[in-house]
């Protein structure tokens, strides 16, 4: 039987202890210029580890959504698409900084007995600010959980005693070009709008969101007040509103007239209507890894138990 | 003007030009290692990987403009490098949708290259890189003969697709792909003289 034993090392195999460390001095220089370079030009250095942000005090926890996992709160808050502050996804967390959200008012019109208009004070204390977790699709097929704080939209829509000409609900984004840095280029029709009907606005998982993990909305998730709906696509639950109207027609929204084939006025959730770009049948929950399989999407977002009701007879491949 | 010696060229112009378009390749295999890639991974990875194979294209089409304009004939030499890092970076592209974004699902990616206009676009974009690319050495120059030549004019079919890839596949703002498109013109017309003599 053959034992190998080691060998000696010829010391002159043996690396000086100065070039070793010139070596180390070397590949670690090398090591942060590379994570430099590489995060100035993903640019995704802004994360916050932990939740800042000022807190929302008496936020009342509900049981809606409690099996469902949260997405991190760097990734819900640093993967945004508010076109105001910048197309790219890191463009609103980096642009957004210094954008003002006090005072803000909500001016209420239209086919309503009483309109008028609510400031965010009123908002934030004449309404149980309340946790409620939703499943959030995106029409790009990327997903994520929310832990959002709000009050169901009905309950702020019923103060204004909406009439019974009052068919649908349009929303409306502060037009604002100096503050919104992507408004000074034509990308879409300032300011954005959007719009639900009547029965849509008026249920009750659909939600008027003043914060998230229990504090004030960041700028970039749409300060200081939006829209959730969720069972419909994200671009449906538009931000920084300052703008609700009654009305008996169906309302004009920004994406539906900007590419009409695209993007519908309802956009609810569905598996089976394929956008032209994405298959809608599978998305992607974000901060799931490189390595991460695609989820199948469910119809209204697994919310048809909840809102199926609203489109009884109504052809979803063609209302899309 | 400005000409480097043959040895220069190949002993230190080349691996310089060969390192440095390496790097972006390794930034971002470190950035993926390190979890630096943002919420959706998948999607940074897709969009950096078609902006270099876009850059090393136009970069590969330039060479000939410049070496007309500035006198730089050994420009030439790092044509096909440059080609074929494009190709790199077109392969990375084409492998992470496929294998990481599609999850190698066979069906899903036939629909979305039949049924999805800028994917069907970029992936003859790609088919004609993988051509180029694999007649890329001497032996197939050879033996090609002229037609060699012929095959690889059509990288600026290439090229137009995937300037048509970009463009179908934004949402609204279309300032980024129409200027590359604008450099792609100018790189055309600065080759006009020579595109007429063949």
């Amino acid at each position: 039987m053959i034992i190998k034993t080691k060998k000696a090392i010829p010391s002159s195999d043996i690396t000086d202890q100065a070039v070793w460390e010139q070596r180390r001095t070397f590949i670690k220089s090398a090591a942060l210029l590379g994570s430099g370079i590489a995060s100035w030009h993903i640019s995704l250095n802004s994360y916050a580890e932990d939740i800042t942000g000022k807190a929302l005090p008496d936020v009342q926890k509900t049981t809606i959504g409690n099996k469902l996992t949260p997405t991190a709160f760097k990734h819900v808050t640093s993967y945004n698409n508010f076109y105001e502050f910048g197309v790219n996804k890191g463009d609103p967390i980096e642009n957004s900084k210094d954008f003002q959200t006090r005072p803000w008012t909500i001016k209420v019109s239209g086919e309503c007995e009483a309109p008028g208009e609510i400031g965010i004070e009123d908002i934030l204390a004449g309404f149980t600010q309340e946790e409620r977790i939703y499943r959030f699709r995106c029409v790009e097929a990327w997903a994520m959980v929310v832990p959002w704080n709000g009050f169901s939209l009905g309950d702020l829509l019923k103060r204004f005693k909406p009439t019974s000409k009052a068919k649908y609900v349009a929303f409306q984004t502060l037009n604002d070009p100096e503050q919104m840095p992507g408004q000074k280029r034509n990308i879409l029709d300032w300011p954005y709008r959007e719009g639900l009907t009547i029965e849509e606005a008026m249920h009750p998982l659909t939600m008027l969101s003043t914060g998230l993990y229990g504090v004030e909305l960041p700028n970039q998730n749409g300060a200081p007040v939006r829209l959730v709906v969720p069972w419909k696509y994200g671009f449906k639950s538009i931000k920084s509103i300052v703008g609700i109207h009654f009305t008996d027609t169906m309302p004009y929204t920004t994406w539906s007239d900007m590419a009409a084939d695209e993007y519908g006025f309802y956009a609810n959730v569905n598996p089976d209507v394929s956008h032209p770009r994405w298959s809608q049948k599978y998305h992607r929950q974000l901060g799931a890894g490189v390595f991460a399989r695609k989820q199948p999407t469910e119809l209204f977002n697994g919310y048809a138990d909840e809102v199926a009701s609203l489109y009884s007879g109504l052809d979803l491949k063609k209302n899309y | 003007m400005l000409q480097p010696s043959p040895l220069i060229i190949s002993r230190v112009l080349k691996p310089l030009v060969f390192f440095s378009s390496l790097l972006p390749f390794l930034l971002l295999l470190s950035a993926a290692l390190n979890d630096n890639l943002g919420a959706d991974p998948i999607k940074t990875l897709t969009l950096e990987t078609g902006d270099l194979g876009l850059y090393f294209l136009l970069f590969t089409l330039a060479l000939t403009p410049l070496r007309n304009l500035l006198g730089l004939t050994w420009l030439i030499r790092f044509r096909r490098m440059l080609g074929l890092f494009a190709f790199f970076y077109a392969c990375l592209h084409m492998l992470i949708y496929f294998v990481l974004d599609q999850g190698l699902i066979l069906e899903a990616m036939i629909e979305d290259i039949v049924e999805r206009p800028y994917i069907t676009v970029g992936f003859s974009a790609f088919v004609i890189l993988l051509l180029l690319a694999m007649t890329s050495f001497k032996a197939a120059q050879r033996k090609l003969g002229k037609n060699w030549k012929k095959l690889h004019k059509s990288v600026f079919v290439a090229m137009a697709l995937v300037i048509l890839h970009y463009i179908w596949l934004v949402k609204a703002d279309l300032l980024l792909p129409l200027t590359y498109l604008s450099v792609y013109l100018l790189l055309l017309l600065g080759r006009l003289p020579s595109l007429s003599k063949t």
